[in-house]
């Protein structure tokens, strides 16, 4: 087979230099130029240019027909005016592009050599020019305010009585928080980060035992290098060395914490309630304001049946508002899939598993939301039977999440 | 210097002296050493063969490497004993790509396309054939920097080339190598050596571009021959003069950027690393912010997108004037439209980063600057046309390319419409939608002027005509293919596939697509075969081609009234004088239908 495609490959590179040998000694013959394009040769191309012109529009416009349609109807509100402006944006630039491309293959097949004919010395038409300035003006003008009129409602404040989730991404699977019953996140910060403590959520006693840990782990390579400080290499020493400084590090930044935080610890127990989850649970017609967290590198969430997307970076937390219409069982009427899920999706380059790192998101009706969050269970009472937390082998964190159905209730119910 | 005699008669106090003792120049070319011509050479046009050569051998595993992962695209897990023939066991066990090479090919796919082959290839092939020659001077205001430049340009390609062959891959997150995915090797095997070796060439890649670029603006000021008033420069000086600027304003901010990521990866500073948790502990600095590489990043990469694209824009009017015997229409709108767009493309960088959580009243501002550049590029799309309108159009292979440019770039400038609009780029950014986009407005109609401008000019290059025939075929297969690859990836897109994926066997949502990404395969393969026919007439005609005529397109620039054989000095006799502007052609009062720039006006004639 190999050999097959490698001999046709030569046979062709041979017929090509044949073909041009030939081409050339004809031209040698006939005393042609390369430069002199023939009549034959300038008619050929005008046509190819109608016929091209013709098989690019058809094939367009069977494009369209075909995939035009191109996601389910928007399920948020924000959503329908996004599509809205789409839809707009969509009919004027296809108009434009039927014109203009129309016109230049049109021209070019219309004004093809002819050697009798002399080109129209035209150098300059202000008033062309005017116009072909102030007509795309204008319309950039539409554009631009219908797309910013659009823009300032998606990103304007969220309500009063909009309800926080936190989406917190790593490499490879979105974790999301529910603030719990008192409505406030506990404070989390990357020091605190374990296999247990997957956000870094403070508690008093997490800070507790996570400042005995460190203090433990500093003391056990203390005493490893004052005991065996004959035998072991000098290299390995200067490294356990590093590894201390940088523990004493990481604890100092945790002390500070405590200095900093001015509410005292009341901050420290708003995290007890909060609640973690693998999948996004969301009540339908309640305006959700998003806040974007990373742990590691830049990945995005991007909800394409929500028309929502913002990128979650680490050291900068984003946010990003939205209220769910339509719940998951109304798509699967609506589509008539019974097997449709809402999908989270990255679309931030983030490493080799970029391509699978996805989550499903689940809209309820009011009272099944209210069921299923009252379900769950919070984030201390999880810390207490870890076996249980989503997530928290580290050998979980390079599977997709797809396959962890935890605590989860079954979707769409 | 075997030559130095030459450059420094290219240092003339005033135009007018250069004319007076310049008169015995072209008899000491043969005078150079195999090494001072082909290798060291300061020639300006053995320079530009320098960057067009290397620039192709650059696109050819740019393409190369592209074809690899469409294979993975089109037929996702399929076994191509091609893929494991070229990358080996370790990337492609039983011709399967992995995922880490997927990432790494993309990533210097884009790198070597934006930076190596339309960058350093386009600018550096035409920037210093054409200056020279059509501005009328005997060479680069310094020949020797222009020497250095091609050499750092060089040293970058081997690194860039040489990153490929590294343990732990080539860099791997893109090529606008966002941190903090650059910058720890614990987020991504390529982020180790790989990462090092593309921001070390990225330092040599830009010090050529700058060295380059100040040349060319110092030429273009300072060189002009006698009556080539800034009003008479060919529309191709004009767009290669702003691609200049351009480039010495912007690529600087590259550089600053692109230490800061070193310092990051190296030295331990923080300046785009915060808050992060990676390979199971803290890390132990923190406090920057990783949006600021992107600030930094874009405010070069959107000028960048022009440096790719205006010189093509400028090789488009010169080739579309000449082959429509007809006068660019409106000549100054042209140079304000170029104008325009180089100012805008300053203050465009953050439409990029909409979905960044950058404050959405600046996402505004940027939405209206965006969408201000329509209206200079529809003025150059809609005077394009109208210069074809009424003329008499000889289809060159050159031509052809640029009617193709014209046609990708109103077709991909439409869709930035769409990706301009903040609203509207929250659900289709990093989609294939904006894959499609860039790839028709920037790659394709940046490679068509880049081929319409070796086929235009081959004849000045090498001295020999290619084959017409053969340029014909490997214009339309290119062109139905480019459709045929970047069209549908619209759809794709917009039904929410994002770019960057391995594959997307994991989203049932998106399968209804997935049947397109066999066909752009299929297209991707064809258009990659297709460029042999280019690369043989290419090489063959260098030495087998028709001996070129003096001005075998009849056209009215001044790199016409050289001799076919030029020495190191361009013309032999002294340098022609201007008297008109270059877009004399079909013009009623002269007999011809073209008259070159050198010609004076006639008695009473109206210069324009």
């Amino acid at each position: 087979m190999k050999l097959l495609i490698i001999l046709v490959l030569v046979l062709a590179i041979i017929a090509i230099v044949q073909l041009t040998k030939v081409n050339q000694l004809t031209r040698t013959l006939r005393q042609s130029r390369e430069e002199e394009i023939t009549n034959a040769d300038n008619k050929m191309n005008a046509w190819l240019m109608m016929v091209w012109m013709i098989v690019f529009f058809i094939s367009t416009i069977v494009l369209y027909i075909r995939y035009g349609n191109y996601l389910p109807p928007p399920a948020s509100e924000h959503g329908v005016d996004v599509d809205k402006l789409m839809s707009f944006n969509i009919w004027f630039i296809t108009g434009a592009f039927f014109l203009i491309n129309g016109a230049l293959f049109w021209v070019s097949f219309k004004y093809y050599y002819r050697k009798d004919r002399k080109a129209w010395f035209q150098v300059h038409d202000n008033r062309l020019e005017m116009l072909w300035t102030l007509i795309p003006g204008a319309f950039m003008a539409v554009v631009i305010i219908y797309g910013l009129i659009t823009w300032n409602k998606m990103t304007g404040p969220a309500g009063e009585n909009s309800m926080r989730i936190e989406l917190y991404s790593k490499q490879f699977n979105w974790l999301v928080r529910y603030p719990g019953e008192d409505k406030v996140f506990g404070t989390a910060n990357v020091n605190m980060i374990s296999a247990m403590n997957q956000l870094g959520i403070i508690t008093e006693d997490g800070m507790n035992t996570m400042l005995g840990e460190i203090d433990g782990k500093i003391a056990q390579y203390t005493d490893s290098i004052n005991t065996n400080r004959a035998q072991l290499p000098e290299l390995r020493i200067e490294a356990m060395e590093n590894q201390i400084y940088k523990w004493q590090r990481q604890k100092q930044r945790l002390l500070d914490l405590g200095e900093r935080e001015e509410q005292g610890l009341s901050a420290w127990v708003a995290g007890k309630d909060d609640i973690i989850t693998l999948e996004l649970h969301l009540p339908v017609n309640r305006e959700i304001e998003f806040i974007f967290t990373s742990q590691d590198v830049i990945h995005s969430a991007y909800m394409p049946h929500f028309r929502a997307q913002m990128n979650t970076v680490p050291g900068v937390p984003t946010r990003f508002k939205m209220t769910p219409t339509i719940t998951t069982a109304e798509m699967r009427e609506t589509l008539k899939d019974p097997s449709f899920d809402y999908i989270l999706l990255c679309n931030k380059v983030c490493g080799a598993k970029h391509f699978n790192m996805q989550t499903k998101i689940i809209v309820h009706t009011a009272a099944d939301y209210d069921n299923w969050i009252n379900q769950q269970k919070t984030y201390v009472a999880t810390e207490a039977s870890p076996a249980e937390t989503p997530g928290s082998t580290p050998a979980d964190s390079t599977l997709s999440a797809q396959p962890i159905a935890s605590l989860q209730a079954a979707p769409g119910h | 210097m075997a030559d130095s005699e030459h450059t420094h008669d290219t240092h003339p106090a005033s135009h007018g002296d250069d004319h007076g003792h310049s008169h015995d120049h072209g008899h000491h070319h043969h005078e150079e050493s195999w090494i001072s011509k082909y290798i060291f050479s300061q020639d300006h046009k053995m320079i530009s063969k320098q960057f067009l050569v290397t620039a192709i051998i650059m696109g050819v595993i740019a393409v190369t490497l592209s074809v690899l992962f469409r294979l993975q695209l089109g037929w996702s897990g399929q076994s191509f004993g091609i893929t494991n023939f070229l990358l080996g066991d370790r990337w492609a066990k039983d011709g399967i790509i992995n995922a880490d090479a997927y990432l790494a090919m993309v990533t210097i796919h884009g790198t070597i396309m934006v930076f190596f082959v339309l960058t350093g290839g386009l600018s550096g092939t035409f920037a210093n054939l054409l200056i020279p020659l059509q501005c009328g001077a005997r060479d680069m205001a310094s020949g020797f920097l222009n020497m250095l430049s091609y050499y750092a340009f060089f040293i970058s390609s081997v690194i860039m080339v040489s990153s490929l062959f590294v343990e732990n891959g080539a860099a791997s997150g893109g090529w606008t190598i966002y941190p903090p995915l650059s910058a720890l090797p614990d987020a991504i095997p390529g982020s180790g050596m790989g990462m090092t070796l593309w921001l070390v060439s990225m330092v040599f890649f830009i010090a050529s571009a700058l060295l380059a670029g100040l040349n060319y603006i110092v030429t273009i000021i300072n060189l002009r021959t006698k009556g080539m008033k800034m009003m008479r420069l060919p529309l191709s000086i004009w767009a290669l003069f702003l691609t200049a600027i351009l480039g010495v304003l912007s690529f600087p901010v590259l550089v600053s950027c692109a230490v800061l990521l070193l310092m990051d990866r190296s030295f331990g500073t923080a300046f785009y690393l915060s808050d992060i948790y990676i390979a199971n502990e803290a890390l132990d600095v923190t406090g920057g912010s990783p949006l600021l590489f992107q600030h930094l990043f874009w405010f070069l990469g959107h000028p960048e997108v022009y440096i790719v694209l205006l010189p093509a824009l400028g090789i488009a009017s010169e080739v579309i004037a000449t082959n429509a015997r007809k006068p660019i229409f409106g000549y100054k709108a042209m140079v304000g439209s170029i104008l325009a767009i180089a100012l805008l493309s300053f203050i465009v960088w953050g439409h990029h980063m909409y979905v960044t959580g950058m404050n959405p009243f600046l996402g505004s501002v940027f939405v209206f600057t965006t969408l201000l550049i329509a209206i200079p590029s529809a003025v150059k799309g809609f005077n394009y046309i109208t210069t074809l309108y009424k003329g008499n159009i000889r289809f060159t292979p050159a031509m052809m390319f640029c009617i193709g440019l014209v046609s990708t770039f109103v077709t991909g400038g439409l869709t930035g419409i769409i990706l301009a609009d903040s609203a509207l780029d929250v659900n289709v950014h990093d989609t294939y939608f904006v894959v499609a986009h860039f790839h028709i407005v920037m790659g394709m109609s940046a490679i068509f002027g880049m081929l319409a401008g070796v086929y235009h000019w081959y004849p000045k290059m090498y001295g020999r005509m290619m084959n017409t025939k053969l340029g014909y075929a490997h214009f339309w297969v290119t062109f139905v293919c480019a459709f045929g690859v970047f069209f549908p990836m619209h759809f794709v897109g917009m039904a929410g596939s994002p770019r960057r994926y391995y594959a997307y066997s994991e989203f049932p949502f998106l399968q209804w697509v997935e049947d397109l990404q066999p066909i752009i395969s299929i297209f991707a393969i064809v258009g990659a075969l297709a460029q042999l026919l280019f690369l043989f007439n290419f090489f063959y005609s260098i030495w087998y081609g028709q001996v070129a005529p003096q001005n075998p397109w009849g056209s009215n620039t001044l790199e016409w009234t050289t001799p076919v054989k030029m020495g190191h000095g361009n013309w032999d006799g002294p340098i022609p004088e201007v008297h008109r502007w270059a877009y004399d052609y079909s013009n009623p009062e002269h007999e011809e239908d073209f008259v070159p720039q050198n010609v004076p006006l006639k008695p009473g004639e109206h210069g324009h």
